[in-house]
């Protein structure tokens, strides 16, 4: 069942290249729905223990030859990841309800995006798993260079030349993972013992390869770049999807089928992700483009799925999973936020906003931007303060100390989101004194045009989404954790 | 089953009421307010309920569980602790839920200040009833976050925002000390529910270092949130919100959940000499501190906010010699004749049109009987006059600190003569001599809705003080007679502070003495702005400068432009050409074969 994200979301996309542009963000939206009520009906018909191990789904011989299979497999980790691509999806979409420039083919390299990437979460075939993988590349790119904004051309080609480059680090992963086996499979790759001597390399390539996409510092400069670079639906499946799909490669791939490469290199793994916690948080301290600060958090969000990665230990990687898809709602909600304040103000530059008086004039905007700051910051109540507490749980029992410095960070993200968030709503020109608050007497901010209602129930899913998680974490965790823990790589 | 539950109904409530007004009600005022109210006041019937009945704990379920490893229940705990502050928190919330009705009649954003105000005693009821310290964290945090949005209630004053913001980051750095606190807890009891840890804590006191940085951790979190030095300049600025929040908040609830939580989890804190030793001169410091700096301050409100940090000094003095039940007898006391002095100050700002200078008021009390009367009262119980309420529990406090801790005692004697002076002061300044502004000369005094909590709290004040009615909620440490040298002197520091400030300040138009050390509060703001700026702003700076020109100016830059040929050839494949990219995976494919074949 579950396969049907896939195939619904291509015959969409393909759909779109034949019918009139009137019609083109219904299907749009119709296609995205249906992958993410299929990925929900998965969550609740599936019983929790089949989700235990990456269990078959679809297998079809493809290039017998080489061992190249068209085979699906699904576990607790695909799934969750499903469901937040399927929740993007459909936002993104809703928030892009008013693009106009050739609109058909703007949503069908959207659902290209989104179709790739549900390919990636349910492939157990490597090559399969590849080629998803760099399909999504590819529309990303005109996604961009087509409909981006600020120094677009550059930001699309830095981050395809840095997509490119892991993606090539990938390809020589795959490469010596299937010289030494002559299988594609991932689960007979993730029984077979491979020499110290290669794993030890290939390990480091081939993480390094996903790592890229999920934004591991020092390679994350494409992240900010392209995602201001980027229109407002694609910084939102950006932050939503496309680094998840980095996060879910290091995890299923590099880690599971090399345990002993990673073992060796987890430490190293977990310095540059506490190094990227802190300092993307740091360089957001210093942005005056909204989207720059809302790039820099994304760049320090995902150190933490790193962090729980390196650690090696069911809580950390389980609590990974969960920040994986917190950050996915999350990032993209405060992307949306901030695309819906550049379409009114055509500006992100934050002291030029915090002149206009915006919780005024956009009251809901300002509503959802502060309980996506809130979440943001790890405020209980939302997804990532669950997973955030967990990630730093298991990362107690490997690398206490990273612990300590991680906690600066906390105390760096709360000080940059609040800045952001002041200068973006909460500010006005007009100081009033006294209990009486006066209204800002700059009148452009009155005439903006008000939400709309795409955009309402755009950020509505994705707040609702945080939320409930963030109530009730175990309705994702308790399917989550018997996948991490049927790994091979878990250190006891 | 149903009374089982009762507990859940008490803290749930206020929780669906900002819930409700957040998707329903925003756009009505009066039914928001009106809603926020019955809210608090359903969950004061069930406190008042469990109190009478003693109602046991309630049932649990798990928030997240990995088996064996980490479960995190969602559990609730009804002892005499907890079934006192439930009754506290939900009578004062009810008190100034109602006062506040009064207070934001016609404030614009009166829903989201109800809706606020109900988040808020949602979480603060989940402080005093958390059966675990993650369970606890997670509240910890959610007050915080709700004391944001109050304090910066009126966002479009610079001030109030920069204080929310100050209030916020303060608590966090406390709360990442909490937070390693109870990592440390777990990693060694693997567990974090209170009830489970207290039989394993022979492993703890085997090693003592590991156990006094536990304990110190744990003092971080109730540090920040209790305002205590050198976390505690967020409270002062922290007036800026709304007065009634001041009273809820920054002085009944809030702050005291600092000095609950550490009578919760005295029986860890207790096993380590060292950390209580810590404790206790930091509650001493900031008593002290405090007080100096109230003496030398005029904005009415801040002079409380410094008295309250005093007071909270006082309360975590006791805990840091050992004796969670005369902090928790003070912090009782002490949240009513707070509440009661921030309500009056109210009452006083709104009669001026929100002057709050008190060199702008004086000769008050011929206008504001009402106030001037119930702020007397609360006056009296702040310095320790008997017979009300505050007299008693300080007294408890100083008779300790006698027995255990000589210099701590002198101390805290100091502090209480400073309390005398600068409340006298205050009471001379505002209420007494003549009208200083033609504001104070034609102020009227606040309607009933204002003056009736007034009175109920000054009633309660009154009569709170006496051991009959105090030992229903708290247990009343025992007086010794060695001690009535005690009481002796505290009286004798009472009546020479009050006649000195008396003596100095009546009929006086202007500050008698300026003391700039004081009057800037130690320069301690100072001294972190400073430090702020050498440590985060320095790490933002080299951060930035690093990502922009070494990482994509250099090492981006320069590897793109030193294999400027490979980049060019990358740059003309990437023109958009869909040939050209199947070319590429045509390659990997060829790659793919060849290695498959001929390997």
């Amino acid at each position: 069942m579950i396969a049907w994200t896939i195939y619904v979301t291509f015959a969409g996309a393909i759909l779109l290249l034949f019918l009139p542009r009137t019609s083109a963000r219904w299907i749009a939206l119709a296609t995205t729905v249906a992958g993410f009520a299929i990925s929900l009906l998965a969550l609740s018909r599936m019983p929790i223990v089949d989700l235990a191990t990456f269990k078959t789904i679809v297998r079809i011989p493809w290039v017998p030859m080489l061992g190249m299979e068209y085979h699906l497999a699904v576990d607790g980790i695909s799934l969750t990841l499903a469901l937040v691509t399927g929740l993007t999806a459909v936002s993104a979409v809703l928030f892009s309800w008013d693009v106009d420039h050739r609109q058909n083919e703007f949503f069908f390299w959207l659902l290209l995006v989104v179709g790739g990437s549900y390919g990636v979460f349910f492939s157990a075939d490597l090559f399969l798993l590849f080629v998803f993988y760099e399909l999504v590349i590819v529309p990303k790119y005109f996604l961009i260079a087509i409909w981006g904004s600020t120094n677009k051309e550059y930001g699309a080609m830095k981050l395809t030349l840095y997509s490119f480059f892991g993606g090539a680090l990938v390809f020589i992963g795959i490469i010596a993972a299937y010289a030494a086996t002559g299988s594609l499979n991932l689960y007979d790759l993730a029984q077979f013992q491979f020499s110290t001597q290669l794993q030890s390399w290939a390990f480091p390539v081939l993480f390094l390869g996903f790592a890229v996409l999920a934004g591991i510092w020092p390679l994350h400069t494409w992240a900010p770049t392209g995602h201001v670079a980027a229109p407002t639906a694609g910084s939102m499946l950006l932050a939503g999807i496309v680094m998840k799909l980095g996060a879910y490669g290091a995890l299923r791939v590099a880690m599971n089928i090399f345990p002993q490469g990673f073992h060796m290199w987890s430490r190293y793994i977990a310095v540059f992700a506490v190094i990227g916690i802190l300092y993307a948080a740091a360089v957001a301290l210093r942005q005056r483009d909204l989207k720059f600060v809302i790039g820099y958090s994304s760049v320090s969000h995902m150190g933490f799925v790193l962090l729980g990665l390196a650690t090696a230990n069911a809580l950390g990687v389980s609590g990974a999973v969960l920040q994986m898809f917190s950050h996915g709602v999350i990032g993209a909600l405060l992307f949306a936020i901030a695309g819906t304040i550049y379409r009114r103000t055509h500006t992100r530059d934050l002291d030029t906003l915090s002149t206009m008086g915006l919780s005024r004039a956009l009251p809901f905007a300002a509503f959802a931007f502060v309980i996506a700051s809130a979440a943001s910051m790890g405020i209980p109540g939302f997804s990532g303060f669950a997973a955030e507490i967990t990630i730093l749980i298991g990362t107690w029992k490997s690398y206490p100390m990273a612990v300590w410095i991680t906690g600066a960070g906390m105390v760096l993200v709360a000080a940059f989101t609040l800045r952001a968030l002041k200068k973006s709503f909460f500010d006005t020109a007009v100081s009033t004194n006294g209990g009486t608050t006066s209204v800002s007497s700059n009148a452009s901010a009155n005439a903006l045009p008000p939400i709309t209602i795409a955009e309402k129930w755009g950020a509505g899913l994705l707040m609702f989404a945080t939320l409930a998680i963030g109530l009730y974490p175990r309705l994702l965790l308790d399917r989550i954790m018997p996948a991490v823990e049927a790994m091979r790589f878990l250190k006891q | 089953m149903i009374d089982n539950n009762i507990a859940w109904y008490v803290l749930f409530a206020p929780l669906i009421a900002a819930a409700l007004i957040v998707v329903f009600t925003r756009r009505s005022k009066g039914l928001s307010s009106f809603l926020s109210c019955a809210a608090v006041l359903a969950s004061f019937a069930g406190a008042c309920l469990i109190f009478a009945r003693k109602e046991d704990a309630a049932p649990a379920l798990n928030w997240i569980e990995f088996p064996g490893l980490f479960v995190v229940p969602l559990g609730l705990v009804l002892d005499g602790l907890s079934r006192m502050m439930l009754v506290v928190v939900t009578g004062i919330g009810a008190l100034i839920h109602i006062y506040s009705l009064g207070y934001m009649r016609n404030d614009e954003g009166k829903s989201r200040y109800f809706a606020a105000l109900s988040l808020f005693m949602f979480a603060m009821l989940g402080i005093v009833l958390s059966n675990n310290f993650v369970m606890l964290f997670i509240f910890w945090e959610l007050v915080g976050f709700t004391s944001y949005v109050l304090i910066g209630h009126w966002f479009d004053r610079d001030a109030a925002a920069e204080a929310a913001k100050k209030a916020f980051i303060t608590n966090r750095i406390g709360d990442f000390g909490f937070m390693l606190g109870i990592l440390m807890i777990w990693a060694t009891t693997g567990s974090v529910v209170f009830a489970n840890i207290a039989p394993r804590l022979s492993i703890l006191t085997s090693n003592p270092g590991f156990l006094t940085a536990a304990a110190l951790l744990i003092f971080c979190g109730a540090a920040g949130k209790s305002a205590q030095f050198p976390l505690h300049v967020w409270l002062p600025d922290a007036m800026e919100g709304p007065t009634p929040v001041s009273a809820l908040i920054h002085a009944a609830t809030m702050v005291a959940a600092g000095v609950y939580m550490l009578a919760r989890v005295a029986f860890i804190i207790q096993l380590s000499p060292v950390a209580l030793d810590v404790i206790v001169w930091i509650g001493t410091i900031t008593a002290v501190m405090a007080a100096l700096i109230a003496t030398q301050q005029n904005d009415i409100k801040r002079i409380l906010a410094y008295s309250t940090l005093s007071q909270l000094g006082y309360m975590v003095m006791a805990i840091g010699l050992s004796s969670s039940d005369a902090a928790i007898y003070h912090l009782f006391t002490h949240a009513f004749f707070k509440a009661l002095l921030f309500l009056g100050a109210g009452s006083v700002i709104v009669a001026l049109h929100h002057e709050q200078d008190i060199w702008e008021m004086g000769g008050l009390s011929r206008n504001l009987t009402i106030t001037f009367v119930t702020f007397l009262v609360g006056a009296l119980a702040l310095m320790g006059c008997p017979p009300f309420s505050g007299f008693f529990s300080k007294d408890a406090i100083l008779a300790l600190a006698y027995e255990h801790n000589m210099p701590i005692f002198v101390l805290a004697l100091g502090t209480a003569f400073l309390t005398a002076f600068y409340v006298t002061r205050l009471l001379v300044v505002v209420f007494l001599g003549h009208p200083r502004s033609h504001a104070a000369r034609i102020s009227r005094e606040s309607p009933l809705v204002m003056t009736g909590p007034l009175i109920v709290l000054a009633l309660l004040v009154i009569f709170g003080g006496s051991t009959f009615f105090t030992g229903q909620f708290v247990s009343v440490p025992p007086e010794h007679d060695v001690f009535e040298k005690v009481p002796l002197l505290a009286i004798g520091a009472l009546v020479l502070g009050a006649g000195f400030a008396f003596a100095l300040y009546r009929n006086r138009p202007r500050e008698a003495f300026d003391i700039g050390f004081l009057r800037q509060k130690f320069y301690i703001d100072e001294i972190y702005s400073w430090l702020i700026d050498r440590t985060q702003e320095l790490l933002a700076r080299i951060s930035a400068f690093f990502d922009r020109w070494i990482i994509d100016t250099a090492g981006v830059g320069g590897a793109s432009g030193g294999t400027w040929g490979i980049g060019a050839l990358l740059r003309f494949v990437q023109v958009g050409n869909l040939q050209a990219y199947s070319f590429f995976f045509g390659l990997g494919v060829v790659a793919l074969i060849y290695f498959a074949v001929f390997r």
